[in-house]
């Protein structure tokens, strides 16, 4: 990434040398994250977010338009279409089961005449759970009704394939999978309707303005080419890791792992446990130099009840004992051992501070 | 290395200088914010429990080199802070939240939570002072006068003194915004924050919005009860109160008693609102309580100077306090606080005035 913020800068929709050089690059990067997907480089927009991405498939909905998605969409789809619902579209939310998944025969249920797009993710932000995106994507091409697929989450820990999905729009983000932040894209099936949601300029084949972002761009390409390559070491890595880490709670009392039962993605760990509030918990772990995340964090680092705990019926007070732990490539055996002995450490202190004073 | 100490971070000036302070001390610190009032939706700033003021404390935190988190105590607040605001409005008194915040919530709540966090004391940016006493804590109203807030500080306990530190205690106003210039705080040129922390706008209009209704109009009186006009509904006056009666008299008209009941408030000229002393509830000390009759200056409210009094504690939590001299402006939901030279003894909210 680092040339193109310097000697190799340039703007791509230039027709001189520079802007050459750095149209050549982002239409590498394109190939690359088309490759991943197994689609078309021109089906690729390159966005700068995943928010963004998700945002552009939904805006084109109209007053009257139905719209299904399950319950525990990203906020980046699930805020979208409650503004839709201000603005006269049907929004039909599909909850998920208490395991974290949504059944493919409810979402088939809930589309009608009317529904102009489905939503569903690949895998929840939050718990991991994969989603039975093909059987959904199978009774939408029945019913003729397009599928937006948020594999934001998915990416780079599982094989993602827009073919044996047969989605429409499929949307993803280069942070997720080692690439730069701010660097996104949205895989538009060939023919799949859109219309641009930035518009100005011809960019993008005119599906999206603005000036592309080239280093982004690029730096997305490299994880996309990383991904395809390594993609398989990195899950069996993060997953030697997870059940490592999921052996060791088990030595720990009242401990829940979300979704446990069901197919996850192989780097994350969602548990509750019973009688510790779990900000508490991150917060001292943090202190350690564990870097974990509670059910998800707002924009003043403070937090809610998990909009996606609610939606699987998993109540507030269990909701709030819950912390996600995800492991990445860099992460050691080690490591996981130091933090399953904090871990422990933490939930003890914690659990016996709250009898103290009950 | 000592032990870890939680600053309390509102985003403001006095709260960064402290954690800035504590941050170049070899203790570990641990930088905290509370959300309060969640104001995200009305997009203001310069209050202590804004949205945005957070996002200031989480900066200052970084320039610090502190860590910090940001606790969400908006149902906690509301029941410890606001919603007894609004009763006391409704109930015709004249409530002091700041007070309430610093007994249930920071110096209780939020140590409760700095503990469980692994700190072992809890540091404000207070302008009050903890001094070692005769084998107890004593609090001490600030160095300077000007920025002493020790009246809001009269019900703390020795236990809670013995977790906290105000490092700005020493410290004048000028001084502290000095510190935060030099260590570049982003916060250096952050106005005072004078108003309450949750209310945006007028606190009649809050308190209306909080309770859902708007009463009717009040009558007002005088001292014999004969009837002077219609008023505002009575939780809009305050005892002591001047302007805005819209009653035409010989002489300037204050409110003397308001009557949510009835309905009805009293008004009166000036010297009629003088007392002789008061009596007040949830008496408490910060020290050892003490035998029998104590002789103190009293202060009936922050900016009250302060006046000679005796504090005769009655069974039950109660008091009586006599003025040497005669007081304007005796407010029911007002703390009567109790000061020995500069040294907090400690104090019992008003019920109400006794008569010359």
């Amino acid at each position: 990434m680092l040339p193109w913020l310097g000697e190799l800068w340039g703007n791509a929709s230039s027709a001189h040398a520079f802007g050459r050089r750095a149209r050549e690059a982002t239409e590498a990067a394109r190939d690359a994250v088309a490759s991943l997907l197994g689609g078309r480089p021109e089906e690729v927009v390159l966005t700068a977010s995943g928010t963004e991405a998700n945002n552009a498939v939904l805006h084109a909905l109209a007053p009257g338009d139905a719209l299904v998605l399950s319950a525990f969409e990203h906020p980046s789809i699930d805020r979208m279409a409650g503004r839709l619902a201000e603005r006269g579209v049907e929004v039909r939310r599909v909850r998920p089961d208490r395991d974290g998944v949504v059944s493919a025969e409810a979402m088939l249920e809930a589309v009608d005449e009317r529904t102009r797009l489905v939503c569903l993710m690949l895998a929840n932000n939050e718990v991991g759970t994969l989603q039975p995106v093909s059987a959904v994507a199978q009774g939408c091409r029945e019913r003729g009704v397009p599928l937006l697929c948020d594999a934001v989450q998915a990416i780079g820990k599982i094989p993602v394939s827009v073919a044996a999905l047969d989605v429409d729009y499929l949307s993803l983000g280069g942070h997720k999978f080692y690439g730069p932040l701010g660097a996104a894209a949205l895989w538009i099936r060939t023919g799949a309707p859109f219309a641009p949601y930035l518009v100005g300029g011809s960019q993008e084949r005119q599906r999206r303005a603005s000036t592309v972002n080239v280093a982004a761009a690029v730096g997305l390409g490299r994880a996309a080419e990383l991904a395809a390559t390594e993609g398989e070491e990195w899950a069996s890595h993060s997953r030697r890791l997870r059940d490592r880490f999921e052996g060791g709670l088990a030595r720990l009392s009242d401990v829940t792992v979300h979704g446990a039962g069901t197919e996850r993605l192989p780097n994350t760990t969602h548990a509750a446990f019973a009688g510790v509030e779990a900000q508490s918990l991150m917060i001292r772990l943090d202190l350690a130099g564990h870097a974990v995340s509670t059910g998800s964090a707002c924009s003043s680092g403070a937090v809610h009840v998990s909009r996606t705990m609610a939606a699987m019926g998993v109540d507030a007070e269990e909701a709030v004992s819950s912390l996600r732990v995800s492991f990445g490539k860099g992460n050691t055996e080690a490591e996981v051992d130091g933090l399953l002995a904090t871990l422990e450490e933490a939930v003890t202190a914690l659990r016996e501070a709250r009898t103290a004073t009950a | 290395m000592g032990e870890t100490v939680a600053v309390a971070m509102s985003g403001g000036l006095d709260s960064s200088v402290t954690a800035w302070l504590l941050s170049r001390g070899d203790a570990p610190v641990l930088g905290l914010s509370m959300l309060l009032w969640d104001r995200s939706q009305e997009a203001r700033n310069g209050r202590c429990c804004g949205a945005l003021d957070l996002s200031d404390a989480r900066r200052v935190a970084e320039q610090c080199g502190i860590p910090h988190y940001t606790l969400r105590m908006e149902e906690e607040f509301r029941r410890h802070v606001v919603d007894p605001f609004v009763d006391d409005y409704l109930a015709g008194r004249t409530p002091i939240p700041c007070t309430r915040c610093n007994t249930f919530v920071k110096f209780d709540l939020f140590l409760a939570r700095a503990r469980v966090l692994g700190a072992a004391r809890m540091a404000t940016g207070h302008y009050a002072r903890i001094v070692e006493g005769d084998g107890e804590l004593e609090l001490h109203a600030a160095r300077h006068r000007e920025k002493d807030q020790s009246y809001y500080l009269f019900e703390l306990t020795q236990e809670q003194l013995a977790a906290s530190l105000f490092p700005l205690g020493e410290r004048t106003k000028h001084e502290v915004r000095e510190l935060a210039r030099e260590a570049s705080l982003i916060v250096a040129g952050k106005g005072e924050s004078m108003e309450l922390c949750f209310v945006a706008g007028g606190v009649r209009e809050f308190v209306e919005r909080e309770a859902g209704r708007r009463g009717g109009p009040s009558r007002l009186v005088d001292r014999e009860g004969r009837e002077l006009g219609e008023g505002e509904p009575y939780y809009r006056y305050t005892v002591g109160q001047r302007r805005g009666l819209g009653v035409a008299a010989a002489e300037p008209l204050y409110v003397l008693a308001v009557e949510p009941e009835e309905n009805r408030v009293t008004v009166g000229p000036r010297d009629e609102l003088a007392c002789g002393g008061l009596t007040g509830t949830s008496l408490h000390w910060i020290g050892r309580a003490p035998q029998g009759e104590v002789v103190a200056t009293v202060r009936i409210r922050s900016r009250h100077p302060g006046v000679p009094a005796l504090v005769r504690p009655l069974p039950e939590g109660r008091a009586a306090v006599e003025f040497a001299e005669p007081q304007i402006g005796v407010a029911p939901g007002q703390a009567a606080v109790f000061y020995e030279g500069s040294r907090v003894l400690g104090g019992c909210w008003i019920e109400g005035g006794l008569p010359t």
